[in-house]
């Protein structure tokens, strides 16, 4: 009577058939006789089985021969552009902290078109398990130089031996990914011999337990041949595995230090539809006014563009982005359009604001400006051919009194940053001008009931605006008034 | 009491011919056939019966099912 | 604590909101001007809402970690502009042969080359015809202001899960930069479905995503799904907005800020006494074909574009060149003014009737 019992066979980790192969093989791998892709993916299939990952296990195929790694896997497979594996796992290991992903890379794959964006998935401690297969070449595609190459390798683009003077020395990226601070576990191995096979047998269920648990960035590195490029036999090429390229690129263990790190949590993402506004939606800080609510006086019948100016640092933007929440409390269609670039890093600022009863057209305002507010000599000088002719100056004369030359305008001025200062802070400049605003608008436009609430919204604004910071608040409205009690009309 | 004996078995139509299972074998079992498989390929073939179990050969073969490795009990 | 949906946003701002309101689960992107408040915005809003935010180390990276959020079957979006765009094409080449659901907006500046951060309509091209390698469309939404910016992203989802396809927002530096008031939609009512074919613990694991297929038939076969899919999409989601072209004997022709300069040079026109319209196709791709051949009545068309004339093509193709279509532009990040697009207007129609 005899027992039969399977000790090394066919692994579950692969497809029973592989169907999505064309042609009428369905056996075997696509893979050349002797190449180390065959041997790499028996590896992992075996691991991805024996540790009971198959349903969550994503494997990238890559670019060059393991493209078609997906035939065979009987898991996920994704085919990644030509080095961008890392970024694609990275995409899944975020997307879900559940999911395993395997980057299986080749030479020019990882260490050429794509070698940034394995130092960067690396650099950040992403949880990927990469298989790095380092062959010396470019299979795929014909037998071309690969980073990896030798010196005096030839291929068939350093037909005459890769020349370290013009084409460097091979990239050692075991060594390289090792220097840096996040990943967990790099180790390099050769596909050689069956004793440095069943070293990275042990590498790559290492790496995979890593992801397992959640512990970030594992690389193994596989010295891999691929005899029909190189046009070697079993033995020459386990030779140059073992003697010729482990020289340039030494086995072992660069970095293990998974057991001291913590597993990376990622949160989770909160969808439920209340919980959402309440982290989303603004708080509404003033009971305001209705929806249907609109300022009764003519002046905002007409869409009113406005332009503020200065130099940078004097709060032009912001007081621009003060008179559009203005209106946007009074249900106006507004916009605020500030300079952007390099212009508002220093130098002069300018920003736009429309509002409107209406669909608001241009929210750039080049010309037909109604009120121009400028915060200094050149500024003005600039902007004041945008002003219709009718249209409203005012003034901030903290740095010396209006031109002469813009005398026939209607012009309302006051010291805003003077008065400011003496508030103890530049930025309430802003506050002391909206307070001139208010002036301007009382006496030139607004009917009694807008008079009032011109101040009321005003408040309102600096509320929506500062809302958690009391002192701010407070002072902004002193800073209004102040500037109501001061500003003046320039008559001439 | 029982016997165990270990038994590399090829499918012809699954090896390449590489030869990878030939040289890793350290008793000497396996050697490259002469006649051609499915494929194209000579295959290898088992050419004793000292075979320990090792499971060399299927690790080194870079095919999924061209080797298996059997224990056999016999009571 | 009372919330208001009311708020003051770019157009840079909005569209971050509109998406994680819409569901958006990942956010990938790599900082540049004009289109670097998505970036800030986002980095803020997802961690807020516990959900996904990376800066990539590039835009290739961020588009390739929105195919593999995508294929994960999770609504992920990336943002850029210009010549972050046309990195990414590699990416949305894979993206639209694989198939795969993504939100990718694009703030456009000046070109070519480094060109300026001043706002441009100049990758329509690049955008709206394919711009990476092989037959492939992406629906192309222009939105023209803040409020558009935050309504889209959820139909962008929708269409994007509905045909499997890259949906871009395509816009322009001043909608970007320009903040408006905003009426923020309603967050969807729950997390979106994982799809069926989705590479997710919960599908089956036989689920694979690739744009590989080696047999020549495969891929044409391919092909010919992927063009009958465009085919559907052309003839149920073209969109376009009208104002005043029911007696219009001419139409201005614009998207994005050119659109609503448009809209006020229409009026502008009409006071004129000149019988203008405005079309503002609000897919280009679908580009508004059927929108634009209804209008029979309409003598000439303008198309009002920042590009040396981009869009206009489609506007010739969509009439058969039947009638004239005149081409008012400005470039280098220059807007045109109302008066500008009126006057230029009325002379490219003086010389027409010379």
């Amino acid at each position: 009577m005899e027992k039969e019992k399977i000790l090394y066979g066919r692994s579950n980790g692969f497809f029973p058939s592989f169907e999505r192969r064309p042609g009428p093989i369905k056996t075997n791998m696509h893979y050349c006789p002797g190449c180390g892709h065959g041997i790499l993916h028996k590896l992992i299939a075996e691991a991805i089985d024996d540790f009971g990952i198959k349903d969550k296990t994503i494997i990238i195929a890559p670019v060059g021969c393991a493209v078609f790694s997906y035939y065979y896997f009987d898991c996920f497979g994704i085919s990644a552009p030509h080095g961008r594996a890392p970024a694609v796992a990275t995409g899944l290991a975020r997307a879900n902290p559940e999911n395993l992903v395997i980057s299986y890379q080749g030479d020019g794959d990882l260490a050429s078109i794509g070698f940034n964006h394995i130092l960067q998935a690396a650099n950040r401690g992403e949880n990927l398990a990469v298989f790095f297969v380092n062959n010396a070449i470019y299979g795929m595609t014909g037998g071309q130089m690969a980073p990896t190459t030798l010196p005096g390798q030839k291929t068939q683009t350093s037909p005459l031996g890769r020349s370290v003077t013009s084409e460097g020395y091979p990239l050692k990226v075991s060594e390289t990914v090792a220097a840096l601070d996040a990943p967990v576990y790099v180790e390099r191995c050769a596909l050689s011999t069956v004793q440095n096979i069943r070293k990275a047998r042990l590498a790559i269920r290492k790496a995979l337990t890593n992801s397992i648990e959640r512990k970030g960035f594992s690389l193994v590195e596989l010295l891999s041949g691929c005899p029909v490029n190189l046009k070697m036999n079993a033995r020459d090429m386990n030779e140059f595995l073992d003697n010729q390229m482990s020289r340039y690129f030494p086995l072992g263990v660069y970095k293990d230090t998974a057991e001291s790190r913590d597993p990376i949590s990622r949160p989770t993402g909160i969808y439920e539809p209340q919980a959402v506004r309440e982290l989303l939606y603004p708080v509404r800080v003033a009971d305001g006014v209705s929806e249907s609510f609109r300022n009764p006086s003519r002046i905002f019948q007409s869409e009113r563009r406005i332009k503020l100016c200065g130099s940078g640092g004097q709060g032009v933007l912001s007081l621009g982005y003060m008179l559009a929440t203005m209106g946007k409390l009074r249900n106006f269609n507004v916009s605020w359009l500030p300079s952007y670039g390099p212009e508002m890093r220093g130098g002069t600022a300018n920003c736009s604001v429309v509002l409107s009863r209406n669909p608001i057209g241009s929210p750039l305002v080049s010309k037909e400006c109604n009120l121009l507010i400028a915060l200094n000599g050149p500024s003005l000088e600039r902007y004041l051919p945008t002003l219709k002719r009718n249209g409203i100056l005012l003034y901030d004369e903290s740095n010396g009194s209006c031109p002469d030359e813009v005398l026939d305008r209607v012009i309302y001025t006051l010291p805003a940053s003077d008065l400011a200062k003496q508030l103890g802070d530049l930025k309430y400049a802003n506050s002391v001008l909206l307070g001139a605003v208010a002036v301007m608008m009382c006496d030139l436009f607004l009917d009694e009931e807008d008079k009032a609430d011109f101040d009321r919204v005003f408040e309102e604004a600096i509320m929506d605006c500062f809302h958690e910071k009391e002192h701010v608040v407070k002072n902004n409205i002193k800073a209004f008034y102040i500037g109501k009690a001061n500003a003046r009309r320039i008559r001439n | 009491m029982s016997k165990k004996k270990f038994e590399v078995r090829i499918a012809p139509d699954e090896c390449k011919g590489c030869e990878r299972c030939v040289i890793a074998c350290p008793r000497n079992v396996l050697k490259l056939g002469t006649t051609l498989n499915k494929l194209g390929f000579p295959y290898a073939v088992r050419t004793g019966q000292e075979c320990i179990g090792c499971g060399g050969c299927f690790l080194t073969c870079p095919e999924p099912g061209a080797i298996t490795v059997v224990q056999i009990e016999s009571e | 604590m009372e919330y208001t949906n009311r708020m003051l946003l770019k157009g840079n701002e909005a569209v971050v909101y509109g998406a994680l309101l819409a569901g958006c689960e990942c956010f990938f992107g790599y900082p540049i001007t004009p289109a670097s408040e998505i970036a800030h915005t986002a980095a803020r809003g997802f961690p807020k809402l516990g959900r996904t935010f990376l800066q990539a180390e590039c835009e290739i990276a961020a588009i390739n970690m929105v195919m593999g959020a995508a294929a994960n079957g999770r609504r992920a979006m990336t943002a850029s502009s210009g010549l972050g765009i046309s990195l990414k094409q590699e990416g949305i080449s894979y993206l639209s042969g694989s198939e795969l659901p993504a939100l990718v907006v694009d703030i456009m500046r000046g070109g070519p080359g480094l060109g300026n951060i001043g706002p441009e309509q100049s990758d329509y091209n690049q955008v709206v015809k394919g711009g990476g390698h092989g037959s492939y469309h992406c629906i192309v939404l222009a939105p023209s202001s803040a409020q558009e910016m935050c309504d889209f992203p959820r139909l962008a989802f929708e269409l994007a899960e509905k045909y499997r396809i890259v949906v871009y927002l395509l816009t322009d530096g001043v909608i970007g930069q320009t903040m408006e008031t905003v009426t923020l939609p309603e967050p969807i009512p729950a997390r979106a479905e994982i799809p069926e074919w989705a590479l997710d613990v919960s599908r089956p694991r036989t689920n694979m995503i690739s744009s590989i297929y080696l047999e020549h038939d495969d891929l044409e076969a391919l092909n010919r799904k992927l063009q009958a899919k465009y085919a559907a999409i052309r003839a149920a989601e073209q969109r376009s907005e009208e104002y005043r072209t029911d007696d219009a004997e001419i139409v201005l022709i614009g998207y994005g800020i050119s659109g609503r300069l448009c809209r006020s040079a229409v009026d502008e026109l009409r006071t004129k006494g000149i019988k203008a319209g405005l079309l503002r196709p609000i897919t280009l791709w679908p580009f508004p074909v059927d929108a634009i051949r209804a209008l029979r009545h309409v003598k000439q068309f303008v198309a009002v574009e920042m590009s040396d004339g981009q869009m206009i093509d489609d506007v010739k193709l969509a009439i058969n060149c039947d009638r004239p279509v005149h081409l008012v532009n400005r470039m280098g990040g220059n807007v045109a003014t109302i008066d500008e697009i009126v006057n230029r207007t009325i002379d490219a129609l003086g010389a027409k009737e010379a």
